[in-house]
């Protein structure tokens, strides 16, 4: 599978000879074990996957970057720069011996009349990169091949929704997982939503 | 605005002043006289300027104590460039009139200055922010300030029209100007105008003896 980093693994602080640093790899495994929890501030909403107590400490963290920016500069803050704070702050809990990695992977979500829908990912090392679509958790890979055959700039929310949903099922691994909640949530324009389990079957079926 | 009563409390140099902004069809002409005084009867310099420019299309026009003014803006420049380059964009006029208001706000028991902030953005184009003594953040169409000011609130209140020209706009912050710098003590010399669009900033300079005259002169 993956390799052992005997020796080198204890601290974020060390390298290991081939210029690895195992302990932000580790926090990157531990966001396989998904569990995802949807917050929302403003018109910013959030995706999280791993650990879900690092996980409302960063939703934590990043309600009071855009609060702190909102107040000092009058106006929303832009989703990249949010993003960009959130990975700063992630990243530097892997510079340090005295402290762990954050365990979790953010996705960030939001809708801007001027920028338009915007989508943003930061994982355990501290990176934040834009994307048209992403997917993180155990059936990442599989998800990933499922959003590419989608045309995203074509399509509206209400699609969108729908094929997001029928992903969450596809990829799904009847035998090895366990039986799931799906909680779907979006933001659009002047407003957002978020769906729990029972109304989804319910939505699902008068939209088709 | 600032009021008179203020003026025998401030200490040293102030900016006896009158200064204004306006909105016009594709940008904002903001617009101060050039006269700067200490108590009520000398003239420490003729030629100040008080059109501070805080960022590319962003300007400040300054009204009361010199010292505090210049160290707010100074501080907003430092502070506004920073925040541009994290952003890697043109700041919003919002943002800089808002991190005026907060030096304003946090310090106001030591500072006695006010601000007009104008200029233009991408996203909501010319714009006028007024910051007043005490940290309060207004905006605006148009507006004026200082101590010249009172004797021209009649007149632009009349004479203001939305979605003016470049050419109107000129005409009306001249002839505003000319009229406060001819009745208050405390501002005279030139009239400094800036005018700011999406393609550029112009710096118009109206000596004294090319004012426009009125009536009684």
């Amino acid at each position: 599978m993956s390799s052992i980093g005997t020796g080198y693994d204890l601290s974020a602080s060390t390298f290991s000879p081939d210029g690895r640093v195992f302990q932000v790899e580790y926090a990157m495994k531990a966001v396989e074990n998904s569990r995802s929890l949807f917050c929302v501030f403003g018109v910013t909403e959030y995706a999280v996957a791993g650990l879900l107590a690092d996980a409302r400490s960063l939703s934590e963290v990043s309600r009071e970057e855009a609060s702190n920016f909102r107040s000092n500069y009058g106006h929303d803050i832009p989703l990249k720069h949010l993003a960009d704070r959130v990975a700063m702050y992630v990243h530097a809990y892997t510079l340090y011996s005295a402290v762990r990695p954050f365990g979790c992977s953010f996705i960030l979500g939001s809708y801007d009349e001027d920028d338009g829908p915007q989508l943003y990912m930061v994982d355990p090392s501290g990176i934040s990169h834009g994307y048209w679509g992403c997917a993180i958790g155990k059936a990442k890979q599989a998800a990933k091949t499922e959003i590419e055959k989608l045309q995203m700039k074509e399509m509206t929310c209400r699609e969108l929704v729908k094929e997001v949903a029928k992903i969450i099922y596809i990829v799904h691994d009847e035998v090895k997982d366990k039986a799931f909640e799906l909680e779907l949530s979006w933001v659009g324009e002047g407003n957002y939503w978020i769906l729990y389990s029972t109304s989804i079957t319910t939505f699902l079926w008068t939209s088709f | 605005m600032d009021s008179h009563h203020s003026y025998s409390q401030v200490k040293g140099v102030s900016t006896g002043t009158t200064i204004l902004a306006v909105k016009f069809n594709g940008g904002v002409i903001i617009g101060s006289d050039s006269r700067a005084s200490m108590g009520e009867s000398y003239v420490s310099s003729k030629t100040i300027n008080k059109l501070i420019q805080v960022h590319d299309r962003i300007f400040c026009c300054i009204a009361g104590s010199l010292a505090d003014a210049q160290a707010v803006t100074k501080m907003a420049k430092f502070q506004l460039s920073f925040h541009s380059i994290q952003m890697e964009s043109p700041p919003l006029v919002k943002a800089a009139a808002s991190i005026m208001r907060e030096l304003c706000y946090n310090n106001k028991e030591e500072l006695q200055a006010g601000f007009i902030t104008a200029g233009w953005d991408r996203k909501k184009g010319p714009q006028i922010y007024v910051v007043s003594l005490g940290g309060m953040l207004l905006s605006q169409p148009y507006t004026i300030g200082g101590s010249g000011s009172t004797y021209i609130y009649g007149y632009v209140d009349a004479k203001f029209k939305p979605d003016m020209s470049l050419e109107e706009a000129t005409q009306f912050s001249t002839n505003a100007l000319a009229l406060a710098m001819g009745r208050d003590n405390v501002s005279g010399g030139v009239v400094h105008l800036v005018v700011i669009t999406e393609a550029e900033v112009k710096h118009v300079v109206v000596p004294g003896n090319k004012l426009p005259k009125f009536h009684d002169e």
